[in-house]
C-alpha cells in the first residue's frame, strides 16, 4: 500500500502546532518573569542579556515538553505500526489519519513521539542525579575543606580515585545486568540517599538548637519525608506506592551520582578553603559557633554562586552521560525512548535512512546548549555583584 | 622538585593498586563469571558444567590469591587437566606457564584474552598504537584551533568577535561525540558524499577520506572547552599592569598581544590540554565504536561486553595510567612554565 505524504512546509507547521501547550506555558512564564524581573533576584537578572533569555527559554521549552509529553505526542512511543516502517517525514498513518511528523524508525515507531517522551527520562534523571551528587559533594567537601588534615587527605584520595576512572569504564563495570543480581547497587543507593537526610538534619540542628519548637517540626519533617523517599527508592517499599523506581533506573541513577559527586566535592572543598579565611568566618569562630554551624550557615551560603553555575553545567554533563549510556546500550531498556538509545539505533542505519537520527541528536544538543548558555549568563551576572 | 615527583609517583602507584583491585572485584562478581563461562562453553550447558569450567580454569581460587597472581606477587598456578591429572595450561592459545611461576603484570605478563583467543599484550598494544595515531591527529587539529579561537576572543573582551566565538565554543562543548559524529556523517558522508562514514579501512592505511570524520568528531568536543579556558586566561592577562605599560609605551596592539600577552596567557591552557586526556579517552571509545576503528576504545568495549577479564584489566590499567600520568605532567609542567609557582 502506498503511503500518503504531506509537504515539508506542512510538517513544520504540524510540529509547531503539536507543541501548543509548550508555547502557551512559555509565553506565560517568560512574560511574567520578564515583567517582574526586578523582584526575582538572580533569576530576574538573567533576562537582562540575550544569552540568558535564550538559555532560560530552551531549558523551559524542554521542561514543558517533558510535562506535557502525553498531550504533545500524537502516538505512543512504544507502539509499532508495521506499515510505517522507515517511513519518511510527513507520512500519514492510514488508520488514524495522524501524521508521522519526523517519519518512522526501523521498528515503525513515531520518531517525533519518541523524541518528546525521551525528554521525560532526561529531565527526571539528570536534575535528580545532579541534586544527589550536590548533596554528597557538599556534605563531604565542607569538612574536608574546613578541617583539612587527615580527613581531607582521605576524602581527597577517594575522590581522586573515582576521578581517575575513565567514565566509560566505570559505567561498563557498574551498569551491567549482572550487577543487578548483587547487592552492590542497593548498598550504594542506600549510602548515597542517606546524605540528603544527614545534610538537612545537621542543617536544621545547628541553626535551631536553641529553639526546640522550630527544631522538632523541621527535624521531624526531614526524617519523615526523607525516610519515605528513602524507603521508596532503596527498598522499593513505599507504603503508599507513589515513589517507585525500576531496578535498572536505580542502577543508572547510582552510577551517575557516583561518577559526578567527586567533581562537586573538589569544587566545594576549594571554595571552602578560600572562604574560611574571610573575616566573617573568624567572627563566627570568635562567637563560639560550632564548626558545622559555620560550614553550613556561614560558608555554604557564600559559596552558592559558583555552585549554582556548576549545577547547571553538571545537569548538562549528566544529560551527555545519560546519552552515552544509551548509546552503548547500558542500563536502559532497549525500547526506551531516551535520546541516547535513539541515536544508537539510528546511527547504525545512517547509510540508508538519516531522518530517525536527527531529531534526538538535535534535541540533546539543544538542551545541553540551553543549560550551558544559562550557566554562562549566571556566571556573568554573579560576577557583576 | 624531585621529591615532589617521587611522592606523586608513590601516590600514583597506590591509586593504581586500589583501582585495579576495585576493577578486579567488579569483573569477578559471580554473575559476570557465569556470563563468561556461558560465552566460553557451548550452548545449553548445565549449571554444573559451567561451574566445572570455572573451576578448571582457575576462576574459583581464592580472590586475593588470584589478584596476586595477576599482579605477579603470587606464583601463577597451572590448572590440572581433569582427563590426565597432569598440570596443564589454562588456555591453549596463550603461553601460560606449566609450572608455578611469578608471571603477572609486574613481570610484564598481562594475561590471556578469552574473547580474542590470544595474549592480552598482542591485542592491546597494537590497539594502543592505532589509538595513538588517532590521538595525534586530534591534538594536531584541536590545539591550534582552540588556542587561536581563545586568543582571538580574549584579546578584546566584550567585542563582537568575543561574543560570537564564545557562543560558538559553548555550542561545541554542548555537542558530545555521538551527536557530532551523527551530524557530520549525515552532512559529509550521506549528503555530500565527500568522506567515508566508516574508518574500518584506516587500520590498513590512513587517508584523508577515511580518517577526517573521526578526527573532526573527536576534536570538536574538546575545542570549545580549551578555547574557553584560553579566553579566560587571555582576558585576565590583558588586564595586567604590564600590558597597559606596554600599550602606553606606544607599542601597537598586535605586538603587545604577540610579544607580551601570549606567552603568559598560554600557561593555563597547557594544564587544561593535559587534563583533557581523560575526556578524550571516553571520546575515543565512542568515536572508535561509531566509526568502527580498531583501536583501544574498540578493544575496551569488546572486552567489557564479553567480560574478558584479563583484557579488561589491561585496558583499565592503561587508561588509569594515562589519566594519572597526564595529571602529573600537568602539575610539573605548570610549575615549570610559571616561575611564580614553586613546588615544595
Amino acid at each position: 500500500m502506498q503511503l500518503e505524504y504531506i509537504g515539508a512546509f506542512d510538517v513544520v507547521l504540524g510540529v509547531l502546532a503539536r507543541f501548543w501547550p509548550v508555547w502557551i506555558a512559555l509565553v506565560v512564564v517568560m512574560g511574567a518573569s520578564f515583567a517582574y524581573k526586578k523582584r526575582l533576584g538572580l533569576y530576574g537578572q538573567l533576562f537582562d542579556s540575550s544569552v540568558g533569555i535564550v538559555g532560560v527559554g530552551i531549558c523551559l521549552f524542554w521542561l514543558f515538553t517533558a510535562i506535557f509529553a502525553s498531550t504533545i505526542s500524537p502516538f505512543n512511543p512504544l507502539v509499532q505500526i508495521p506499515i510505517m516502517k522507515d517511513a519518511l517525514p510527513g507520512a500519514v498513518e492510514p488508520q488514524s489519519g495522524l501524521v508521522y511528523l519526523f517519519g518512522g524508525d526501523k521498528l515503525a515507531r513515531d520518531v517525533f513521539s519518541r523524541m518528546v517522551y525521551g525528554s521525560q527520562i532526561v529531565l527526571i534523571i539528570a536534575p535528580a542525579a545532579t541534586g544527589f551528587a550536590l548533596m554528597v559533594g557538599i556534605t563531604l567537601g565542607l569538612p574536608a575543606g574546613y578541617y583539612g588534615g587527615r580527613i581531607d587527605t582521605v576524602l581527597s584520595f577517594l575522590a581522586n580515585l573515582v576521578l581517575a576512572f575513565p567514565v566509560i569504564l566505570l559505567f561498563y563495570l557498574l551498569v551491567t545486568p549482572g550487577i543487578m543480581e548483587t547487592p552492590i547497587p542497593y548498598a550504594m543507593a542506600g549510602l548515597f540517599f542517606l546524605f540528603p537526610i544527614i545534610f538537612f538534619s545537621v542543617l536544621f540542628w545547628t541553626r535551631y538548637k536553641k529553639r526546640p519548637d522550630r527544631l522538632y517540626i523541621l527535624l521531624g519533617l526531614t526524617l519523615i519525608i526523607g525516610g519515605w523517599v528513602y524507603a521508596g527508592l532503596v527498598f522499593d517499599a513505599d507504603p503508599f506506592r507513589i515513589i517507585h523506581i525500576d531496578p535498572n533506573q536505580l542502577n543508572i541513577f547510582v552510577a551517575v551520582v557516583f561518577a559526578s559527586s567527586p567533581g562537586v566535592f573538589r569544587i566545594v572543598r576549594g571554595l571552602v578553603m578560600d572562604i574560611k579565611t574571610r573575616d566573617y568566618v573568624a567572627a563566627a569562630q570568635t562567637r563560639g559557633e560550632s564548626p558545622w554551624y559555620i560550614m553550613l550557615w556561614e560558608i555554604l551560603p557564600n559559596a552558592r554562586g559558583p555552585l549554582i553555575v556548576d549545577a547547571c553545567l553538571r545537569i548538562g554533563y549528566t544529560t551527555i552521560l545519560l546519552g552515552t549510556l544509551g548509546y552503548f546500550g547500558l542500563g536502559l531498556a532497549p525500547e526506551s525512548p531516551d535520546w541516547g538509545t535513539a541515536i544508537k539505533d539510528a546511527s547504525r542505519l545512517l547509510r540508508s535512512f538519516i531522518h530517525p537520527a536527527l531529531p534526538p541528536t538535535i534535541a540533546l544538543m539543544s538542551f545541553v546548549l540551553g543549560l550551558n548558555l544559562l550557566a554562562d549568563s549566571l556566571r556573568e551576572q554573579s560576577m557583576k555583584d | 622538585m624531585l621529591s615532589f615527583i617521587l611522592r606523586r609517583l608513590g601516590t600514583m602507584a597506590l591509586t593504581m593498586l586500589c583501582l585495579t583491585l576495585v576493577v578486579f572485584f567488579l569483573i569477578n562478581l559471580d554473575p559476570n563469571l557465569k556470563k563468561l563461562a556461558i560465552s566460553q562453553t557451548e550452548m545449553h550447558t548445565s549449571a554444573e558444567q559451567l561451574e566445572s569450567w570455572l573451576v578448571n580454569h582457575g576462576y574459583r581460587q581464592n580472590f586475593f590469591s588470584r589478584y596476586g597472581q595477576w599482579l605477579g606477587i603470587v606464583p601463577k598456578q597451572p590448572v590440572t587437566d581433569p582427563a590426565t591429572g597432569k598440570p596443564a595450561r589454562r588456555f591453549s592459545f596463550c603461553n601460560d606457564p606449566v609450572e608455578p611461576t611469578f608471571s603477572g603484570v609486574l613481570q610484564g605478563d598481562f594475561g590471556c584474552s578469552t574473547k580474542f583467543k590470544t595474549t592480552v599484550a598482542s591485542k592491546l598494544f597494537p590497539a594502543l598504537g592505532a589509538t595513538g595515531i588517532l590521538m595525534f591527529w586530534v591534538l594536531v587539529v584541536m590545539v591550534p584551533i582552540s588556542l587561536l579561537i581563545g586568543i582571538l576572543a580574549g584579546m578584546r573582551e566584550g567585542s563582537r568577535t568575543d561574543r560570537t566565538l564564545s557562543v560558538a565554543s559553548i555550542a561545541s562543548t554542548a555537542t558530545p561525540e555521538y551527536v557530532s559524529g551523527v551530524i557530520f556523517t549525515v552532512i559529509f558522508a550521506s549528503w555530500l558524499g565527500l568522506l567515508n562514514g566508516s574508518a574500518a579501512s584506516a587500520s590498513r592505511g590512513i587517508t584523508f577520506y577515511n580518517f577526517t570524520l573521526p578526527v573532526m568528531t573527536l576534536a570538536i568536543y574538546g575545542i570549545g572547552y580549551i578555547a574557553r579556558m584560553t579566553r579566560a586566561s587571555m582576558v585576565e592577562v590583558m588586564t595586567q599592569q604590564y600590558i597597559r605599560t606596554a600599550r602606553l609605551k606606544g607599542l601597537s596592539f598586535g605586538s603587545v598581544v604577540v610579544k607580551h600577552a601570549l606567552r603568559n596567557a598560554l600557561i593555563a591552557p597547557f594544564t587544561v590540554i593535559m587534563l583533557q586526556f581523560p575526556w578524550l579517552l571516553t571520546g575515543v571509545v565512542i568515536v572508535e565504536v561509531m566509526f568502527r576503528y580498531q583501536g583501544f576504545g574498540y578493544t575496551l568495549v569488546e572486552a567489557a561486553g564479553n567480560n574478558d577479564i584479563d583484557l579488561l584489566l589491561g585496558c583499565s590499567l592503561v587508561s588509569v595510567f594515562i589519566v594519572l600520568i597526564t595529571q602529573l605532567i600537568s602539575d610539573v609542567g605548570y610549575a615549570f612554565l610559571n616561575p611564580r609557582i614553586r613546588v615544595q
